[in-house]
């Protein structure tokens, strides 16, 4: 073995320490050009798919227009957009808590559902309370409630390792089949209505409407602070606090958290609540600050979308505040996609599928945009 | 659990043994008491189970059953709940519990039609009607999981089987529609292999990424172009077919011999998938690639081209699963109309331990209680029909949490396989 050799292994290995230490430019190509060339990249299909199903050429320029304007081209178009993303973003970081944790919640839908709905019943039930108790209140209702449904989930995780996947879609079923038979009770259903309509939520459970001086139209409520109070939260909890550390080592490796003394049934069934509590935090978010009472399938398949919401954010709180910004500005562009060129708001869903993809499958990016990128090292990361 | 036995973790074994036996003989203590004191029938009442129609070749005579059979039923119960209790059943625990858990459906059941008569033989047909789409979704994750690809996208592939049913079935007929769909469910495996076996996605979030893109495709193309073009969702399906004497025999004759193509199809593709995993040499590699693929790459299987044609060959049994919703029985595609049957294909998978007929086996259970369901909106059961519905959810839970302990998956389930 000569000298030489052993130097330049050391040197190796220093370049190796210094760029796990710096910023950098692997994380800037994770973070920002995967994100930037998977949103462009699921655009262009989008438009091929359009395309293909006869939509010609202008209007799908105008669609693109539309999509545009409709999600940052005029005050109401911000406040829809951030309207529309502070649900995903609430579930989605409890989705993503999840995800750090090791855990596949599918079930934010069911918990988002069942939160709301409690967050309903709780402010029509105590309508007399002054409004920020009652308010806060619901809110908490809801969180309460998603927090003890996912949880069934995790207690079955824990104690008999049935896979949460699928628990958590069954719990998802199930909780609509219920939604539908609550609002069909006297005690919930709207007077005088035969449809499945709950009660209204009263004046003083509402959040309240932050820009309505300006135009009675933009709907943006007080939960824009709740999402970014949530935000900074879950960051806490995970990044600083040893529940949230337990949370990490569990997901990197259940047996090593393990044997440094973790309880992995208690992590399972912590993390999960957590989830469980900020989908139904999201659901009485939207109940008292957009749609005021709930109805079948109210949550608008928002549970689904955080999980590619969670997924593109990378499990982190920031990203997923960015993913879920850029998810509501779909959502409201198109809405007025649909109104403005006639194309179904059905195709937003197309395009985050194929974000996430993208997002999920970074060689698929490098395979498809060979530029951009740093040469792939031997046995680099995937 | 670890692969160490010392005396204190054997002992932790027995003891957890013990106590889910205690638990099991409780839950049963709990059923008896269920069925002694919700499913009381009055004395007298007879529920009438009818076996054939009038017009049926060979008339087979009415089950009658007094409802004094719930009294039985829970005394049968108490005994095995008691038995399970004090004695710790051991290897009886499983069975005492499947018995008991059918006591209750029958005794469910004869308290349901008390005093009314009610189809027996209708709800079989319509218990195998509905285990096919289940059972084909069940197989399509057998043959993925044999290989180590864990398939959570069943449910894209059946949703994408029934969307190209329709469509190409309104345009080339019934067969072309078929063929279509199985080819492009096959198409889907593929896309499915390419990500988590050459782009090693992880596997959850690549069957999560494709149920997400059908359902936004099929959704989009049903509102921008069928709501315009009613002609190209309305295609022709497949009728039952009467199997010449065999569909003549009372009870097991509408069940199994007079049906359409696709239960047929499911019967066969089940017998000829065991045959081929468990008796082939094809199937032989594709279940050592599932248990330890380094292994079986050394001994010159190829493990990529096995993984990824096992995929497709699962995505082609999903896509003719998918087809039955359109072309099996209503012949017009509706968005999302699949409706979670894909996962409870996958809970049958486990429920069948992995196992082609353990997953058909698994799919009638939730095919009776479906039709179940159905038919008990028509008994006026004092049960809400949403409660109902839930049941086969609730029941796959049950066998989820109840059964994942004892069925092994294939070792390597889930695991990427990179080559050296």
């Amino acid at each position: 073995m000569t000298d030489g050799k052993d130097l330049k292994h050391v040197n190796e290995d220093m370049r190796k320490l210094l760029a796990r230490a710096a910023f950098g430019r692997g994380d800037f190509e994770d973070l920002f050009v995967v994100p930037v060339f998977a949103v462009v990249a699921a655009l262009v299909l989008g438009a091929l798919i359009m395309l293909a199903t006869g939509v010609d050429l202008p209007t799908i320029g105008k669609s693109f227009v539309a999509l545009a304007k409709g999600s940052a081209g005029s005050l109401n178009a911000v406040s829809e957009t951030l309207t529309a993303a502070i649900p995903l973003v609430l579930a989605g970081l409890g989705l993503g808590l999840g995800f750090r944790a090791g855990l596949f919640n599918i079930g934010a839908e069911g918990q988002l559902l069942l939160g709301g709905t409690a967050a309903v019943i709780f402010t029509f039930t105590f309508p007399s309370l002054p409004f920020p108790i009652l308010m806060l209140f619901g809110l908490l209702a809801g969180a309460l409630v998603g927090a003890a449904y996912a949880s069934i989930a995790g207690i079955l995780k824990a104690t008999t390792g049935a896979h949460e996947v699928i628990s958590t879609i069954m719990l998802n079923l199930i909780s609509f089949r219920l939604l539908e038979y609550l609002l069909r009770q006297p005690y919930i259903q709207r007077e005088g209505r035969s449809d499945p309509v709950s009660k209204s939520v009263p004046e003083g459970g509402q959040l309240p409407r932050l820009l309505d001086w300006l135009d009675p139209n933009l709907r943006l409520h007080a939960g824009v602070f709740l999402m970014l109070l949530a935000v900074a939260f879950v960051w806490w909890l995970l990044f600083r606090s040893k529940i949230g550390f337990a949370f990490r080592a569990s997901g990197a490796n259940p047996d090593a958290a393990r044997y440094a003394g973790m309880r992995s049934g208690l992590v399972i069934v912590a993390a999960m609540a957590t989830a469980g509590a900020l989908a139904g935090l999201a659901g009485a978010a939207q109940v008292q600050g957009v749609l005021g009472r709930a109805s079948p399938g109210f949550s608008a398949q928002m549970g689904f979308d955080a999980i590619a919401l969670a997924l593109l954010g990378r499990s982190h709180p920031v990203g997923i505040l960015f993913a879920g910004i850029l998810f509501g500005g779909l959502e409201a562009g198109g809405r007025q996609m649909q109104v403005d060129a006639g194309v179904s708001i059905d195709l937003i869903g197309i395009i985050q599928a194929l974000i996430i993809v993208f997002i999920a499958a970074p060689l698929l990016v490098r395979a498809i945009f060979p530029w951009g990128f740093r040469k792939m090292t031997k046995g680099g990361k995937s | 659990m670890s692969a160490v036995t010392t005396d204190t973790s054997a002992e932790k074994v027995a003891s957890a043994k013990a106590r889910q036996a205690r638990i099991t003989g409780g839950i049963l203590i709990g059923l008896s008491l269920v069925v002694l004191f919700l499913l009381d029938v009055a004395a007298g009442e007879v529920a009438t189970f009818k076996l054939s129609r009038p017009r049926d070749t060979w008339v087979a005579p009415d089950l009658v059953v007094p409802g004094a059979f719930n009294t039985i039923a829970a005394a049968l119960l108490a005994f095995l709940g008691v038995r399970q209790f004090l004695r710790g059943g051991g290897r009886w625990t499983s069975l005492s519990l499947g018995i008991g858990i059918a006591l209750v459906v029958l005794a469910f059941l004869v308290w349901a039609t008390a005093g009314k008569s009610f189809s027996l033989t209708g709800m079989l047909q319509a218990t195998m009607v509905r285990a096919v789409p289940i059972a084909l979704g069940g197989l399509a994750g057998v043959l993925s999981e044999r290989v180590a690809v864990v398939n959570i996208a069943i449910e894209g592939m059946l949703l994408a089987g029934a969307f190209t049913g329709a469509l190409m079935g309104s345009l080339l007929g019934g067969w072309g529609g078929l063929v279509m769909a199985v080819l492009v469910g096959g198409m889907f495996g593929m896309i499915l292999a390419a990500l988590v076996v050459t782009f090693r996605m992880d596997q959850i979030i690549a069957g999560v990424v494709i149920n997400l893109f059908v359902l936004g495709l099929t959704s989009y193309v049903t509102s921008q172009v069928f709501a315009h073009n009613r002609h190209l969702n309305n295609a022709e399906i497949f009728r039952a077919w009467k199997v010449p004497i065999l569909g003549d025999i009372p009870v097991i004759g509408p069940m199994l011999f007079n049906q359409n193509l696709f239960v047929y199809g499911a019967l066969i593709l089940v017998a000829v998938a065991t045959y081929y995993l468990f008796h082939t040499k094809g199937g032989l590699r594709a279940r050592a690639v599932g248990e330890h693929p380094r292994a079986a790459d050394t001994l010159g299987v190829d493990v990529y081209f096995t993984r990824y044609l096992h995929v497709t060959m699962a995505g082609m049994v999903a896509g003719f699963g998918g087809a039955w919703f359109t072309l099996g029985s209503v012949g017009r595609f509706d968005e999302n109309m699949t409706g979670g049957r894909g996962f409870i294909g996958l809970a049958a998978m486990i429920f069948g331990r992995w196992h082609p007929v353990g997953a058909l086996m698994a799919a009638l259970i939730f095919g009776f209680a479906d039709s179940l369901q159905q038919k008990l909106a028509l008994l006026n059961t004092p049960i809400p029909s949403e409660f109902l519905a839930m049941a086969p959810y609730i029941a796959t839970i049950i066998v989820v949490a109840g059964l994942i302990g004892k069925a092994r998956p294939p070792a390597a389930d889930g695991k990427p396989y990179v080559k050296e």
